[in-house]
């Protein structure tokens, strides 16, 4: 991929029309438009969607805002649902009832409530059984759409509207789910976890990855909600770039079995950096919760660890 | 040709699916209906149809991968029980709004609870407002036969809605009789190729399925799978008289039998009904004017058909498989008298609710039933939603 070209990229067709009623300040948008982009021209594609903010927005009857063939089910059915889809493209394939020259991509889109919670089961089944597809979470760690509720990809210490903060709660309790990882352990030909940056390159490139390689391929992508999260709007490209650099997100793929870290940074910067642009973590910082910040700040470290060790072995 | 074979009505399914050869199938194993992806299972294995099986690791994967596949413009089907059933409510919602016209073959067995593997209808009966047809069939050949006209009836561009084809778990899944197969030619002949006019495979016509649909448009929808379940009624007649004339089995939304001069109806769906016939033949040997009338096509309702061919009776028994813990009476039983009214069809109505969770149903209870809209019709005054073959503090 060493003839990523940003430029050449960035002037590619979009296949999410605007005029769609995302948030302002959306990650999950940006990361499907740079998903999207790296689908070949001439190549059509099926895309899924679980239930969630992306569906009600991107698809509201009689408008859809999808250039491709697009299929909406339900919020907990989205790796079943786009099984079924690439199972009809091979069968109609095998009986001539396509051109062969049609070729047809599987992507299917859903928040981490549709992913990690109610759809887990769905989208370990459509991996285990091999689909060639690519499940793409968007994670934003809560249930946005119905009002930011806890999910278990939300992270620790994080106020939503099920783990409020008060009196007696410092808000969620529990650390986050891996779900890259217990992906992984599915042994699936491709597993990414990715974000936007500025060159748009690593998520571009495990797309493409991910698209391109036959079987199954989970990528599960951070994607900053300015509702759930608090920051102001025109700062998603800097909380996803601080994710990163505290480590907070490694990035990372899992290729045909082998963990490789696609982004060490030079300096990893304290979780605060990341904790203080939010307002869901505002708390953490009133006098006398250093100890949450430390206990952040420790589970962050541990699970870096055993992502660098994963992908030294 | 038709030739003669024995069956059990899984094998019988399984042989009409291998006929029909549908481009998917997923499905996951539920008793009693396991039988029926084992069997399709082989028939690939041994290359005798060419199917793309999908062993999904549940119900609600099932249906939802049937959608997603039937969506993409590949005739589809399913097959399930019970908890399976249960286990796809959502999705069956979804695949009657989106008006995707697939199949599933779904063999009756009770809910939980208790958990139990047997026959009754009240899975079925659970998802009679889903918005599909539902056909039931009294025997193994009626399990075959519509089965293979299920994906003409779905199919039609004035229907386009899923249909569930039912049998009696067990009773008719299981048990071995005679039966007359068809040519897989004929078969296939009748069934016709699945031509979808919309459907996300389509190169260059994308689509998109399943809006959100504001309150502006939602009630349109809803009214037009209505009308939709409306037209079907004629559909499945004509359906029935193409494969009347084609295999010279006649069908029709339901079965009168011995009722022309009746004086006592038996109402019943599925294989009991066969018990019920035998009991009417003896009770006709000693002079009562008894008759069945066996429905067929529960979804959509033949309310007016089904008023007309009552109106002249004495009595009618309305048999529940099924309870609607409603306190006054199963499913069919509301149904019924709600159509006896509309249709100012003043009868004398009792309901019955029996064989829950496989209770035996005998010809000694058919004919009780019998004996009592006699009583009734005389003016004896008894509950009228009455349980039969329950058992007695005795213990027996």
């Amino acid at each position: 991929m060493a003839g990523y070209n940003l430029k050449e990229v960035m002037s590619r067709p979009e296949r999410l029309a605007s005029g769609h009623r995302m948030c302002a300040g959306c990650g999950a948008t940006i990361g499907i438009r740079a998903v999207l982009r790296a689908l070949h021209e001439g190549d059509r594609a099926v895309i899924g969607n679980a239930t969630g903010c992306l569906e009600v927005s991107s698809f509201m009857y009689p408008y859809t805002a999808w250039y491709d063939s697009y299929i909406h089910n339900a919020f907990e059915n989205a790796g079943a649902t786009l099984s079924g889809v690439e199972t009809a493209y091979r069968a109609l394939k095998k009986k001539g009832k396509l051109p062969e020259e049609e070729n047809f991509k599987f992507i299917t889109f859903g928040g981490d409530g549709g992913t990690y919670d109610i759809g887990f089961q769905s989208l370990s089944g459509a991996m285990e059984r091999g689909h060639d597809m690519v499940y793409v979470c968007y994670d934003n760690g809560a249930y946005m759409n119905t009002g930011i509720q806890r999910s278990s990809a939300t992270p620790q210490f994080a106020d939503t509207t099920t783990t409020p903060v008060g009196k007696e709660s410092n808000g969620k309790i529990q650390t986050r789910k891996d779900l890259s990882a217990i992906i992984a352990e599915h042994h699936v030909p491709y597993v990414a976890q990715t974000t936007f940056t500025k060159d748009f390159k690593d998520i571009h490139i495990k797309s493409e990855k991910a698209i391109y390689t036959e079987g199954p391929a989970f990528l599960n992508m951070l994607a900053p909600c300015p509702r759930g999260w608090r920051y102001e709007t025109a700062d998603v490209m800097k909380i996803c770039q601080l994710a990163i650099d505290t480590c907070y997100w490694p990035m990372f793929e899992v290729d045909h079995g082998s963990w490789r870290l696609t982004y060490e940074p030079k300096k990893k910067l304290p979780i605060e950096d990341f904790l203080r642009e939010q307002g869901r973590f505002k708390h953490l910082f009133a006098p006398g919760n250093e100890h949450l910040i430390e206990a952040f700040q420790a589970e962050v470290d541990k699970r870096w660890d055993d992502i660098v060790y994963r992908c030294g072995r | 040709m038709s030739k003669k074979d024995r069956m059990s009505g899984n094998e019988a399914v399984a042989y009409a699916i291998r006929q029909v050869n549908p481009d998917v199938m997923p499905a996951f194993p539920i008793t009693p209906s396991t039988e029926i992806p084992q069997m399709v299972s082989s028939y690939i294995a041994n290359g005798e149809m060419d199917t793309e099986f999908i062993p999904v690791e549940s119900e609600h994967s099932s249906m939802s991968a049937t959608v997603g596949a039937e969506a993409a413009g590949a005739r589809s089907m399913t097959a399930t029980s019970s908890c399976g059933l249960a286990f796809m409510w959502e999705e069956l919602l979804v695949a009657a709004s989106n008006r995707l016209p697939l199949v599933l073959a779904l063999v009756n067995r009770t809910l939980s609870g208790p958990i139990n593997i047997n026959c009754d209808h009240s899975d079925s009966m659970g998802a009679r407002d889903t918005g599909w047809i539902q056909i039931y069939a009294e025997n193994n050949q009626e399990a075959y036969d519509n089965f293979i006209q299920a994906f003409p009836i779905a199919e039609d561009s004035r229907v386009h809605l899923p249909v569930m084809v039912c049998q009696d778990g067990f009773i008719t899944s299981h048990a071995v009789e005679n039966i007359l197969l068809e040519e897989d030619a004929d078969v296939k002949e009748f069934v016709g190729e699945y031509h979808p006019e919309e459907f996300l495979l389509n190169p260059g016509k994308p689509v998109a399925v399943g809006p959100y649909a504001i309150s502006a448009y939602s009630m349109e929808a809803k009214y037009n799978q209505e009308q939709a379940m409306i037209r079907s009624k004629e559909v499945i007649r004509e359906v029935a008289a193409k494969f009347k004339e084609k295999f010279g089995r006649g069908f029709e939304l339901f079965e009168q039998y011995r009722t022309e001069d009746a004086d006592y109806i038996m109402l019943i769906i599925g294989s009991a009904a066969g018990t019920a016939k035998t009991a009417v033949d003896e009770l006709r040997d000693n002079g009562m004017k008894a008759g069945v009338l066996k429905l067929r096509v529960f979804r959509p309702f033949p309310a007016e058909e089904i008023a007309e061919a009552l109106k002249n009776c004495k009595a009618v028994a309305i048999m529940d498989r099924c309870e609607s813990y409603n306190g006054h009476g199963g499913p069919l039983a509301s149904e019924v008298t709600a159509a006896l009214y509309m249709n100012r069809a003043e009868v004398e109505a009792v309901s019955y609710v029996y064989g829950l969770a496989g209770r035996d149903f005998t010809v000694e209870t058919a004919c009780g039933i019998f004996k009592e809209l006699s009583e009734a019709a005389e003016g004896k005054k008894f509950a009228q939603h009455r349980y039969v073959g329950l058992r007695t503090r005795k213990g027996q």
